[in-house]
This record gives structure tokens, C-alpha cells and sequence, in this order.
């Protein structure tokens, strides 16, 4: 049971958001749009370029840069990858 | 008859709130924009089952916080129209976060029917959902749809009127953000009620939970309020309170109660029969987004559109042109030598049809952008490219600018400088802003189109997807210059949602990309008639006597002669001088002058301008092949002249659009400077370069 963040998540990787740091904007943007404490999150795979990075949350998909993905904590679930 | 009401659609962006509005509106749509801000408002009217409605399009929005000009817009809207009727339209299959906003309606006391859309989706994901169950515990009616195929849509307009009517009256859900926070807010409400101006203006609690969440736009309305004081010392006991109790701000633990209630609704109301399976949007991404085939796939389709465009429109361009040509010959021949004649076939038709001529073409693209949208590919085009765009200063959702401004060909930078409004910081928000008129706009087309049709006829679509990978190059240089010096700043957030693929229905992209031709349609109508005209006064205008003309031997010394007497082609002459480096002669400098007012007139003015200076009465050739034996235009000049056309400053619309949207002239007039100045260095070292390569 590891904790760790968002944006250090692999490809396939799932795991259980324990907290989303910092205030103003982006907490506000990234709660509205369900990543807040209790959720699965399942990375579904990064852009070409490394960044942004697409999640799988709430059954929908959302995608964000590593800058935004940093300030979730994430509680790694054991060793999945599908 | 019924009395007007008014009908607010809202919901997620991807809910399918156009389809919903699209049917129960139809065709009798009007856009225009909120007074004071440049959101879109689209509304339409409604009359059917007894009911008698104007609904009004809400921005798509996923909550109602302070932090976006189309959410603000929305919630004003709610509050101080107070609609009769709010339709939240929500997607069935993504039941959580959708009702996170319905949640917010709720909150504002708004009488909330909820469009329960894409039934079918849910049901193929394996959901079960109890709608009556639903309606019961949210307190609103709930009606089923699957809008693509018109279901539920009767039942909707049903439901709605009698709302409307009063035989159904919403008794929404009271939501508790637990004791503590509960407590705030009650005692917030009672503070707020004892203010008569606060009162009459703003649902109590909704301002209560609002100002408790730190919304800085309601904070600023408290400020004029006898009871400022005490209302900020129960909003900051309130945030030191939860900080002790649950170590949180006041506005996570409101979203995290409005959460916590929708997962009881849909524990209670929906059922899960089967196992989630990989769905259809599931294994089109692991293709379409993946990181070696992502932008392959991008670029090939995008060449794709202009073979296709370019294919499938090559026809009716030709009927337009012989149309357009035959209809000059048949002026010509019936009406009598003179001013009347000379304003008609070179003034009017020569002008108005040149451009019309491109309807075509225009339409297609239109239809193809209409595509990307509806189909949701859009966004993964944005995501493919944010970290690129970031390189350069700008944002993911710059590309949406970008795009809409005619990165793909065939935008217009209007709605491209408006959609730049989604990009939260300024600074990133400016730069696209002023690079977005780089882009190929649908204006620029015509242009295009003769040139490459009069010097490179055989290569149109490899021509055009040059023209984009230039302007697209540049547009980025250039954002990335104005990120380094005028406009240094961090990079904002990138938080989106990548939307599941749909197939988009034939009505909706009809409907699109038919609205947006109209729109051209009717700009060539008007604005495009009343320069054709004025251009053509200028071009004809003082006319020589006959003494002078009769030194001219040829009938093409005369015209020429005549055109340069005029107003236009004294100015064009007077800028030879400047243009000379370019290979410009007057004409092209006065079709250029006449581009300022709108891109496509640079082809109406050489229309004009060249069949006045018609050589040969007879002839009914198009401009294409005249230019193409025009001994002053070569396939260098050709190139440099779409690329000047490309660059140079923004049109007098987008003009006026810029300074709208940055607030001043400041930005605006920037634009105008650095945008020609690029172009003509940029025109500069291809004609010289060119010639250097013996290519000229």
C-alpha cells in the first residue's frame, strides 16, 4: 500500500485518492470534477510527449497536465496491472 | 394562448444539451451575445403541447464557480432571469458527475427538470437505472431521453409545461453539508434575509453556501451591505472552524457532502447488472491517444479534410464559377454601355461572386470541423498537442482557438479571438488571442483557392496543407516570442475531460455547419456588396476625359490608364514603393487595402480590378486563368501574395472583436502592427529568396 502521487502513477496503474493539496483554482477545477478524497483513479496512458496524462475516474475520462496530477495523493492498490 | 415562459437549458458539455436544444427548438434558432461579455447566448423558440416558450442555450459547464466567465454567465442567468423552467440535461451514462452541477441548480432554487439523456448508453454500460426512484429522492422530475433519436422528447415538453403551468411543483432535496457547516450556512441565510438589497437579488442560502466557498465575484456584491461585517465574520469563523474540526477548507467539505449525497442517490437508484467491459471509446484511445500512433493519426486525418474538402467541392466550384460568369456575359449583353453596366458586372457581380463562389468549399470545411467536434475527437486533439502548445507559451485549450480561427482551414478568427475566453490566465489567453488571426480563416480560402487554381492547379490539396503547416509554424514562432518578451508568465492549469466518441448525427452537423455558411452567406451580402461597391466607385472614380484617353492606342492601354487615374489606383501606385520588393503592383495593393475590411474582398478586388482592366470583352475565362497568364504574376509571386494574405493584419470584424475581448485599443492596434510586419517580412524573403534561387 504505497502513497504516492498522481503524476508518478504507470500506465495501467490504479489506485485510491487520499487528498488533493492546495487551494484557489485548480483544487477547485480538479474537485468538480470528481478527483477528490475516496476515488479510484486508473491511468489510462500519457500523451506523446510525456504530459498531459489521461485518467480513468468516476467511468469517464479525464485528462490533465503532471503540474495539476502533483498535487493528488494517491494510495497505490497492490501490484494490478492489468 | 398560453403565457411566454422562459426555458434555460444547461448540463455538462458532452451531455448532448445541443441535441436536446436542436429538437425542441428546430430551425428557429437566434445567437447573439450576453450584453457586456462575449459568451454566446442561443436561444430559439418553442411551441408545442400547449406550450408556448422561449428556451434559452446555456453555456456547457461542469459547476457554477466564479472561476470561468461561461459558468458565471450561467448562474447569472439562473438567478436573475429566474427562467420558469431550468432543464438540466444530463448523461445517463456518467450519472455522478452530472448531477454534481444538477446539484448546484437545486441549491439555487431553481425549478429543475432533469433531462435524463443518453438512456441508451447507460443502458449498453450495463446501468439500471430507476428514474422514478431518482425524481423521488431528488425532489425534481426526472424524464428519460435518448435525444439523438428523438425519445423522451414529447415527455419533456410535457413535463416542462406543466411546470410551467403549476400542475407539477419541484420540491428539491434539502442537502446537508453536515452539522457543523449546516450551522454556517443557516446562520449566514438569516444574516443575508435581514438585507433587503441582498434579498431581493440572491437566493438566501445559495449566497449563504456561495459565500462560505470563498466565490470571489459574490464576495465583491457583500461589499455595499450594512451587514458586510457580520457576514465575514460567520464566512471566516467558518473557515477556521472546519480548518480545527476536519482540516479542510469550507469548500471542500460543501463538495464533498453535495458527493457524498449523490453517491447515496445512486446507490439507491441505480443498479449495475453487468460488469463494466472495455468499452468502444476504451479501445478507439488506446489507438487514437497512444504516444507513437497519437499524432500520426492527427496529421492524417487533417490531410485527409483537404483531400476531401478539396474533392468533393471541386464541382459546384466550377457550376458557381460558370454561373457567376455566364451571369456577367448576360449583363453585359443587356444592359446599355455606361456607369450602370460598369458598376453591375465588375462592381457587384464580379465582387459578390467571386467570393459567393467559394460557398462550396466553405460548407465542406464547416462540415468536417463540425465532424471533430460532434464526434469528440476534438479534444484529443488538444490533449495530443498541450505539451507542444505549452513549449510555446500557450495551452491545450489554445488549440480549440486555433482550430475555430482556421487551423483547420475554413474557421473564422472571430469566434477563434471569442473562444480563447476558456483559457483562465491572461497572459496565455493574449497570446492566442493575437496569433489565432495566423490561422486560415475561411476568408483566406478564396484567396487561396485562385491562386493555387491560377499557378499550382495540379497540387491543391499537398498546396493547402502547406499553406497550414506554414501558418500553424508561425503562429507558434510568434506566440512563443510574445510568451519570452511582452507577455512572460506561468503556465495555467490543464484539467479536461476527454469526452466519450459518439457518432454525430447528420440533423447536428447539418445544423452546424449551416449556421456557420449562413453566416458567410450573409457577410457577402452585405458587408462584402457594400465594399464591392465602394471599391468599385474608387476604382473608377475620377473618370478621365476623353482627350486623355484618346492618346491611349489599345483598348487595354486605355483600361489600365483609367484604372490608374482613379482614387484606388493613385493610392495602389502611391505604394508601389513599398510594395515593389514584394513584386505587388497597384492592383494587388488596393485588393489588399480592400482586405482589411474582410480577407475575402482581396479576391472580389482583383475580380473587379482586373475585368476592368479587361482586355478582352469576349472573354468569360474566370479570374484563375487570367491571373495565370498575367505577365506581372508568377507562381513565386502567387505564393508570396497567400502568404502575405495569410499574415497581415486581422480584419476590421476580428479588429473590433480583439479589442472586445482584451478591453482596449492597446492589443488590438498591436496586432495590426506586428501582424503586417510579419507579413511583409515573411512575403520579403520568399520573393527575394525565391529569386536568389532562380525560382522567380
Amino acid at each position: 500500500m504505497a502513497i504516492t502521487r498522481l503524476n508518478l502513477l504507470n500506465e495501467g496503474d490504479r489506485g485510491k485518492i487520499l487528498r488533493v493539496r492546495g487551494r484557489g483554482e485548480i483544487n477547485r477545477r480538479l474537485r468538480d470534477m470528481g478527483v477528490k478524497p475516496g476515488v479510484e483513479v486508473e491511468v489510462e496512458g500519457r500523451a506523446t510527449l510525456g504530459d498531459p496524462m489521461a485518467v480513468k475516474i468516476m467511468g469517464y475520462r479525464l485528462s490533465l497536465r503532471a503540474n495539476e496530477a502533483e498535487q493528488v495523493e494517491v494510495e497505490l492498490a497492490d501490484g494490478d496491472t492489468e | 394562448m398560453e403565457p411566454q415562459a422562459t426555458i434555460a437549458l444547461t448540463g455538462n458539455p458532452n451531455a448532448g444539451k445541443t441535441t436536446v436544444f436542436n429538437a425542441l427548438t428546430g430551425a428557429r434558432q437566434h445567437v447573439a451575445n450576453y450584453p457586456g461579455v462575449t459568451v454566446e447566448k442561443k436561444w430559439g423558440s418553442l411551441s408545442r403541447n400547449g406550450l408556448e416558450a422561449k428556451v434559452v442555450d446555456l453555456p456547457g459547464t461542469y459547476s457554477l464557480t466564479a472561476y470561468s466567465l461561461d459558468e458565471v454567465v450561467a448562474r447569472n442567468f439562473v438567478v436573475h432571469e429566474k427562467p420558469e423552467v431550468v432543464v438540466d440535461v444530463v448523461d445517463a451514462s456518467n450519472l455522478e458527475r452530472n448531477l454534481y452541477l444538477a446539484l448546484q441548480l437545486i441549491e439555487m432554487k431553481a425549478n429543475l427538470v432533469i433531462a435524463l439523456n443518453m438512456m441508451d448508453n447507460a443502458k449498453a454500460r450495463g446501468f439500471r437505472i430507476d428514474t422514478g426512484k431518482l425524481s423521488e429522492l431528488l425532489g425534481v422530475p426526472v424524464v428519460p431521453m435518448v435525444a439523438k433519436k428523438g425519445e423522451g422528447v414529447t415527455e419533456l415538453i410535457e413535463t416542462m409545461r406543466a411546470v410551467v403551468q403549476g400542475e407539477i411543483t419541484p420540491a428539491p432535496a434539502k442537502i446537508s453539508y453536515g452539522a457543523e457547516m449546516d450551522d454556517a450556512v443557516t446562520k449566514l441565510s438569516d444574516i443575508i434575509a435581514s438585507d433587503e438589497s441582498l434579498e431581493s437579488r440572491y437566493p438566501a442560502k445559495w449566497l449563504a453556501i456561495k459565500l462560505l466557498e470563498q466565490d470571489e465575484e459574490l464576495l465583491e456584491e457583500i461589499q455595499d451591505s450594512p451587514r458586510k461585517e457580520e457576514i465575514l465574520e460567520v464566512v471566516n469563523g467558518a473557515d477556521a472552524r472546519m480548518d480545527k474540526i476536519y482540516g479542510e477548507l469550507p469548500e471542500n467539505i460543501i463538495s464533498d457532502f453535495r458527493f457524498g449525497f449523490i453517491s447515496a442517490l445512486c446507490r439507491k437508484s441505480v443498479k449495475k447488472v453487468t460488469h463494466e467491459r472495455r468499452t468502444i471509446t476504451d479501445k478507439i484511445d488506446k489507438v487514437v491517444i497512444n504516444r507513437a500512433l497519437g499524432p500520426v493519426i492527427l496529421f492524417a486525418i487533417l490531410y485527409g479534410i483537404y483531400q476531401f474538402v478539396f474533392w468533393i467541392s471541386d464541382a459546384p466550384v466550377e457550376w458557381f464559377e460558370t454561373f457567376f460568369g455566364w451571369l456577367g456575359h448576360l449583363a453585359e449583353s443587356i444592359l446599355p454601355d455606361g456607369l450602370v453596366k460598369s458598376l453591375v458586372v465588375s462592381g457587384i457581380i464580379d465582387g459578390v461572386g467571386g467570393v459567393l463562389g467559394f460557398v462550396p468549399i466553405i460548407l465542406f470545411m464547416f462540415f468536417a470541423i463540425a465532424i471533430l467536434e460532434d464526434s469528440g475527437y476534438m479534444a484529443r486533439i488538444a490533449f495530443i498537442m498541450d505539451r507542444a502548445l505549452k513549449f510555446f507559451g500557450l495551452h491545450g485549450n489554445s488549440v480549440l482557438a486555433l482550430i475555430v480561427a482556421g487551423g483547420i482551414s475554413g474557421g473564422c478568427a472571430v469566434p477563434g479571438v471569442m473562444a480563447a475566453r476558456t483559457l483562465k490566465s491572461s497572459k496565455e489567453r493574449l497570446a492566442t488571442i493575437l496569433v489565432a488571426p495566423f490561422m486560415n480563416c475561411g476568408a483566406k480560402l478564396p484567396v487561396y483557392v485562385l491562386f493555387i487554381g491560377a499557378f499550382f492547379a495540379s497540387k491543391k490539396g499537398e498546396m493547402m496543407f502547406l499553406l497550414t503547416l506554414i501558418s500553424w509554424s508561425l503562429a507558434l514562432m510568434a506566440a512563443w516570442i510574445l510568451r519570452k518578451t511582452i507577455l512572460k508568465g506561468p503556465s495555467a492549469p490543464f484539467v479536461m475531460e476527454l469526452p466519450p466518441y459518439r457518432l454525430p448525427t447528420l440533423k447536428g452537423l447539418l445544423i452546424h455547419s449551416w449556421e456557420r455558411t449562413w453566416m458567410y452567406v450573409r457577410k457577402a451580402g452585405t458587408v462584402i456588396l457594400a465594399i464591392s461597391v465602394l471599391l468599385w466607385a474608387l476604382m473608377t472614380f475620377p473618370r478621365m476625359d476623353g482627350a486623355d484617353l484618346a492618346r491611349y492606342k489599345t483598348q487595354e492601354a486605355r483600361a489600365t490608364a483609367m484604372l490608374k487615374h482613379s482614387i484606388a489606383g493613385r493610392i495602389g501606385t502611391g505604394m508601389e514603393t513599398l510594395t515593389r520588393p514584394l513584386g505587388f503592383d497597384y492592383r494587388t495593393n488596393i485588393a489588399l487595402i480592400g482586405g482589411f475590411a474582410a480577407k475575402e474582398v482581396v479576391v472580389a478586388t482583383l475580380g473587379t480590378a482586373y475585368s476592368l482592366g479587361e482586355v478582352n470583352p469576349e472573354g468569360t475565362d474566370s479570374l484563375s486563368q487570367r491571373l495565370a497568364r498575367e505577365p506581372g504574376f508568377s507562381p513565386l509571386k502567387g505564393f508570396a501574395l497567400m502568404l502575405f494574405v495569410m499574415l497581415y493584419s486581422p480584419c476590421l470584424v476580428t479588429v473590433a472583436v480583439m479589442k472586445k475581448e482584451t478591453g482596449g485599443w492597446k492589443w488590438p492596434l498591436f496586432a495590426m502592427v506586428h501582424a503586417t510586419a510579419l507579413a511583409y517580412l515573411v512575403a520579403l524573403v520568399v520573393v527575394q529568396g525565391g529569386r536568389l534561387l532562380g525560382l522567380g
